[in-house]
């Protein structure tokens, strides 16, 4: 592990030749205070810590019908909490400041020690210590005759490390691996929050429901999705266009109950017709269109219940119920006919003879009272349990309501009134007490899915891939140092008329098997294709 | 099949209950030992020569500078706490065989990775940080005596996977259904484990750096036969710097999988929220630990804090909060 000491001192070196101009001064002092690693520990730090209240407040992003019940069940603090972002932790201020300061630091961080390591990739393996016996791992060989530092330089270079001969020195350094990785771990870092950035700049998304049909297609427009949003560079014309058909659900179920299998089959073309193709898509194996995706999210019943007034004209609507998490599939919703009991004598709409039913779809209903909830998410006993309501929907309130709801409202001020309830089995009919009409002729199938676009995606992956490399070069890489000089016979000396060689090695970063690969290093220096060539080791 | 699970991890239990028992004996005896030499230092009638051969390295780095050497009336007591460590570590070998036996069993009982719930998920974690263990013991065996604290947790972690977190076999959802899934959470699960047995050498490291320090008070005494708090120190390192980059994967590939299931590969649900303070605390912590001027039992606290984050998305997450990472089975 490197240590920060080993960057070199930036330039306290040069001499103070002006007096610093003292707003400059202090930039100077803070850009450094900001690029230090102990800032960027705090930082991380608080990174850490302000993401925690994004997963124990709900989040819009999340789940938008949390954050509204935590409104009502926290009157008094959720204000405030909004106030400061706590419903949106991830897109806040002080979440994007920290993290904003932490890529600036990252940034200065980086960019000084690219150019230092450059610089050390160009630069020579530096010159030999005087003093061998000094460094951590040592020791002297004896030649006879003359020992080659080509040679040596050969062996080493063979291991690959990086030699340079001076005279009869020869230096070599390896691991350069580490400070590489590190850099492209940090560099790709950045790369993934532009990534971020392009996704939701350039990037959108719609989500809807979609019932089986050719009649129920829809259109990749923004005013086909329920919701959607676009990122701040989209505009609704730069959707793609394709146009979406579902052919047909379908869901395999254990006799447990859970869902084994899913499976929806879809036409796509163009507006025009043109292009048209089926396809099949299903969990984790989203429909991948080129220009967008769509990911199959959900799935449910449509009854469709067909309602005739007591003017005898009929109307068939197959409205999706929604299901709450149940994994039987109970399904609530409401089919309403704004249009119906209009005199066809004068073909005046009354509002006040408005129709809607309201309640509960379950594909296995069970034998006997109550019918609350299903047995089974597969139709094995389909029913719907409704109840009746004739007066005024408050469609034309230009309050905008859910379609999946009854106007509550209506309800207690008296316009709308409840006239009964019944549930039918497909095919039953059910005859109200003016005489009119509804027949439950049975179910289509729906599911809910998401089209996205994220154009930062490919880049996020490659920055993730570069990421994982860099951060194991990083880890994993050791820096280190061997030198080797050869001193050549020395008529006086006691070994009488042989070289040494003197090898020293230096572990720039905690490395624990250094020792045993210096040995194996010098006993290859030794051994190095002359067997009789280095009479014996020397003595450490 | 699933029967036969059960009950192997009832004895896994069982098992590395006595390991720990084994590992405590050694612990109090060698405690003895260290006591008696303390009080009777005159007595060097023996010498170091019985304390036996090259075995026991752990002897010479554990006993405190303080302590005289062994003399002859502990010594038989030495012997007898070498050979309690040694059924510990014979037990914790086969308490990791049971604790496998009972993993396989279990996914041939479900036909798949048994990884699809928590109780599985805290099954195979615990498994994978006691097969770290004894990888880190045969080739240090003088780092032994960190057995006690390792048995320690798991027993307590499984046996509150087996009263709290026991689900039925049941197959995957179809969400789950992706080699994304596979590679996903087998990598979590293998981080995880490694983490786990990361915080053994960290806390050992914090109480032998207190008690190196000279701190005599109550948690600190119990590090007086641990390991040198440097190599404790190297050790925690080695194993969070193994982990972090198989956990930067792990979170990679389940953003991936994410995007083909739900559409986008990263969501900030509280699962995927906590993953990502996991990731930001050990990045601190390996920053932490080459800042020269950051300490290292600073950054052993970090590491440590790392975990109890790892355990917050293992165990909190699942009942505090609900999320599209809604597998866990625990109602
Ligand atoms: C976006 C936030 C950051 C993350 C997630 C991050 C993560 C990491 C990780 C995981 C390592 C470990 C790799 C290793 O030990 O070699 C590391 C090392 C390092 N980081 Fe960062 N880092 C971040 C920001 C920064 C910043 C702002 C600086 C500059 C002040 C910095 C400087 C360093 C240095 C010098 C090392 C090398 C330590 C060594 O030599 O071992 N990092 N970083």
């Amino acid at each position: 592990m490197t240590t920060v000491d080993d960057r070199p001192a930036s330039p306290p070196a040069e001499a103070p030749r002006r007096r610093p101009n003292p707003a400059l001064a202090l930039l100077r002092n803070s850009w450094r205070q900001l690029t230090s690693m102990r800032t960027a520990l705090i930082l991380l730090f608080l990174l850490a810590v302000a993401a925690i209240p994004g997963s124990v407040l709900p989040q819009r992003g999340v789940n938008p019908e949390n954050v509204d019940r935590y409104f009502v069940e926290h009157p008094e603090l959720a204000p405030q909490l909004d106030r400061i972002g706590a419903f949106e932790v991830f897109g806040s201020v002080w979440f994007s400041a920290i993290y904003l300061l932490l890529f600036t630091s990252l940034v200065g961080c980086i960019l000084p020690r690219m150019r230092e390591h450059v610089r050390a990739l160009r630069a020579r393996p530096p010159a030999a210590p005087k003093r061998m016996d000094r460094l951590p791992q040592h020791t002297v060989l004896e030649s006879p005759g003359a020992a080659d530092p080509q040679a040596i330089a050969a062996v080493l270079r063979r291991r690959r490390w990086r030699v340079q001969v001076r005279g009869n020195e020869v230096s070599a350094e390896k691991g350069y691996l580490k400070e590489t990785g590190n850099l492209l771990f940090h560099t790709s870092l950045v790369a993934v929050l532009i990534g971020v950035a392009l996704g939701s700049w350039y990037g959108w998304h719609g989500n809807r429901l979609l019932v089986t049909g050719a009649d129920n297609a829809f259109c990749n427009t923004r005013q086909q999705y329920a919701e959607a949003k676009l990122g701040p560079r989209v505009d609704s014309a730069d959707l793609p266009s394709f146009c979406l058909t579902l052919d047909r659900f379908d869901a395999r179920f254990l006799p447990t109950g859970l869902p084994e299998s899913y499976r929806a089959t879809v036409t796509v073309d163009r507006p025009d017709g043109s292009d048209r193709r089926t396809a099949d898509f299903s969990v984790n194996s989203p429909l991948r269109l080129g220009s967008a995706n769509v990911y199959l999210l959900g799935h449910g019943y449509a009854p469709i219940l067909k309602y005739t007034d007591r003017y005898g004209r009929s109307q068939t609507s197959a409205v999706p119920f929604l299901t709450s998490g149940d994994a039987n599939l109970t399904s609530e919703g409401v089919a309403a006919f704004p249009d119906a009991n209009v005199d066809p004598a004068t073909g005046r709409r009354d509002a006040n003879q408005q129709v809607a039913f309201e309640g509960l779809y379950l594909p296995t209903a069970p034998d006997t009272a109550p019918f609350a909830s299903s047995r089974f998410p597969e139709e094995r006993n389909p029913a719907v349990v409704l109840a009746a309501y004739r007066g005024n929907l408050g469609l034309d309130a230009g309050i905008p309501g859910s379609v999946y709801q009854l106007d509550q409202r209506q309800v207690t001020n008296g316009k709308l009134k409840q006239v009964g309830n019944k549930k039918l089995a497909p095919g039953e009919t059910w005859t109200l007490d003016d005489g009119s009409k509804l027949e439950f002729l049975g179910t289509k199938r729906y599911i809910t899915l998401s089209v996205r676009h994220d154009p930062g995606e490919k880049l996020m992956l490659g920055a993730c891939v570069v990421l994982l490399v860099g951060l194991m070069g990083s880890l994993f890489g050791r820096r280190r140092r061997v030198w080797f000089r050869v001193t050549p016979p020395d008529s006086g000396s006691p070994t009488g008329g042989s070289s040494l060689v003197s090898a020293g090695g230096l572990p720039r970063t905690d490395h624990p098997g250094f020792a045993e690969e210096f040995a194996s290093l010098v006993a290859a220096v030794r051994d190095d294709g002359r067997p009789d060539r280095w009479a014996r080791e020397g003595v450490e | 099949m699933s029967a036969v699970s059960d009950q192997l991890v009832t004895f896994a239990i069982l098992v590395y209950l006595v390991a720990m028992i084994s590992h405590a004996v050694e612990y109090a005896l060698g405690n003895v030992r260290a006591v008696s030499a303390r009080v009777a230092p005159a007595r060097e009638l023996v010498g170091a020569g019985v304390g036996g051969g090259g075995v026991d390295k752990v002897d010479a780095a554990t006993t405190p500078p303080t302590s005289a050497p062994p003399s002859a009336r502990p010594s038989r007591s030495a012997g007898r706490a070498r050979l309690a460590g040694r059924i510990a570590a014979g037990l914790t070998v086969l308490a990791a065989a049971l604790h496998l036996g009972a993993l396989v069993t279990r996914g041939i009982a479900a036909d798949r990775m048994p990884w699809g719930n928590m109780y599985e998920f805290v099954l195979t974690v615990t498994w994978i940080g006691t097969a770290a263990w004894l990888v880190v013991l045969w080739k240090r065996p003088a780092l032994r005596q960190l057995g006690l604290f390792l048995t320690l947790v798991m027993v307590l972690l499984l046996a509150f996977a087996e009263l709290k977190l026991y689900v039925p076999v049941v197959p995957l959802m179809p969400a789950l259904q992706s080699y994304w899934f596979i590679i996903h959470v087998s990598t979590i699960v293998f981080s995880s484990g490694i983490f786990l047995l990361g915080v053994v050498p960290a806390v050992s490291f914090l109480l032998r750096n207190g008690y190196e320090q000279g701190r005599r008070s109550f948690p600190y005494t119990l590090a007086r036969r641990l390991p040198g708090a440097a190599d404790l120190e190297r050790l925690t390192f080695a194993l969070h710097a193994f982990a972090f980059p198989i956990f930067t994967f792990a979170v990679i590939a389940g953003a991936i999988w994410a995007e083909a299931a739900w559409g986008r590969a990263w969501g900030w649900d509280p699962k995927e929220t906590w993953a990502f303070i996991s990731w930001v605390v050990y990045a601190g912590y390996l920053h932490a630990r080459a800042t020269p001027s950051v300490r290292r039992n600073v950054a052993t606290w970090i590491a440590v804090l790392g975990f109890l984050t790892v355990l917050m998305n293992l165990f909190g997450v699942n009942f505090f909060f609900t999320g599209l990472h809604s597998y866990a089975g625990v109602e």
